[in-house]
């Protein structure tokens, strides 16, 4: 199992990232964002999280024409598997492989905490091991994580399935943190092999700093 | 020539930063605002003298890049 994952300039998430899935027992390898190609056996690509080019203009839009993004964008198509972490999902909607966008946070604040999600749709190789309407507890940190899609783009993606998390209580009662559109926190595409999402799994893999609930999300992956 | 892009949310796109800026107003007692909506503006300096190529280029910058269609509008004042 080989995971790939990107570094644009302002990534700050990718050596968490690779330790997460090292510690899962997967072969990791950084791809810087000026590269052309993706190692050939790449079985998972993930777009890591930070504030690629500054956040500038909006976040994730500069890294749209990074060179390497052809290649993600190319391995997409083909069918390979591809997972945005918080940037990396604001990443993933600018370049269009995910239906929607993200935006400034309602209440206008960088949020950074723990938050609880539960489990919208697991019928795909992300949250396959975990139950439908689990509630799991993950960080989030992010300033821009308002998640907008209108109407048509909404009932199409509760109508495939593609809604994969909803920010929630303890209890798995719906508590919307940054005012996203039905309280989405991560979406999958039409074809089930592209996801996003703000929260980040890899933050939560040992129970003593806190939450180990990302070892069975990032583990899906791992056992396809 | 220069031209000016304005963006803004999408009527119907919750425009937070508007409304935090409206609440501000409000309680400076400026009574009278009824909305706000915040959006930014980039101004280019562009090395051509024809209205409609020009024109043409800024749209496709705002398609491509400049702009998040699925959230933004934008509209174009050439100088």
């Amino acid at each position: 199992m080989k995971v790939a994952i990107l570094q644009f300039p302002g990534t700050n998430c990718e050596y968490d990232t690779q330790h997460a899935f090292e510690t899962l027992g997967a072969e990791t390898e950084i791809v810087w964002h000026k590269s052309s190609a993706l190692p050939e056996d790449t079985d998972l690509l993930v777009v890591a999280g930070g504030f690629s080019y500054g956040d500038y203009l909006r976040s994730g839009a500069i890294a749209k024409f990074s060179p390497v993004m052809k290649a993600v964008s190319a391995y997409a198509h083909k069918g390979g598997k591809v997972l945005g972490i918080c940037n990396g999902f604001q990443v993933l909607t600018e370049v269009g492989l995910l239906p929607g966008a993200l935006k400034r946070n309602d209440g206008l604040h960088f949020i950074s905490k723990h938050h609880h999600l539960k489990v919208a749709n697991n019928t795909n190789v992300f949250l396959k091991k975990l139950n439908k309407d689990a509630v799991v507890n993950i960080p989030i940190a992010h300033h821009d994580g308002n998640y907008f899609i209108d109407d048509a783009g909404l009932q199409a993606l509760e109508e495939n399935e593609q809604i994969l998390l909803r920010y929630t209580d303890a209890d798995g009662k719906i508590q919307n943190p940054n005012g996203s559109v039905d309280a989405i926190a991560g979406v999958c595409n039409k074809e089930k092999n592209v996801f996003g999402l703000m929260p980040h799994p890899e933050r939560a893999m040992e129970a003593l700093l806190g939450s180990d609930d990302g070892v069975a999300m990032l583990k899906g992956f791992l056992e396809s | 020539m220069t031209a000016i892009v304005n963006i803004s949310l999408k009527q119907g796109v919750l425009d937070s930063q508007g409304k935090a800026v409206h609440h501000a107003l409000d309680s400076l007692h400026f009574s009278n605002v009824t909305d706000v909506r915040v959006g930014k503006q980039i101004v280019l300096q562009l090395d051509t003298e024809d209205k409609t190529q020009a024109m043409a280029d800024v749209t496709k910058m705002c398609e491509e890049i400049l702009a998040n269609t699925v959230i933004e509008d934008y509209k174009i004042e050439l100088l």
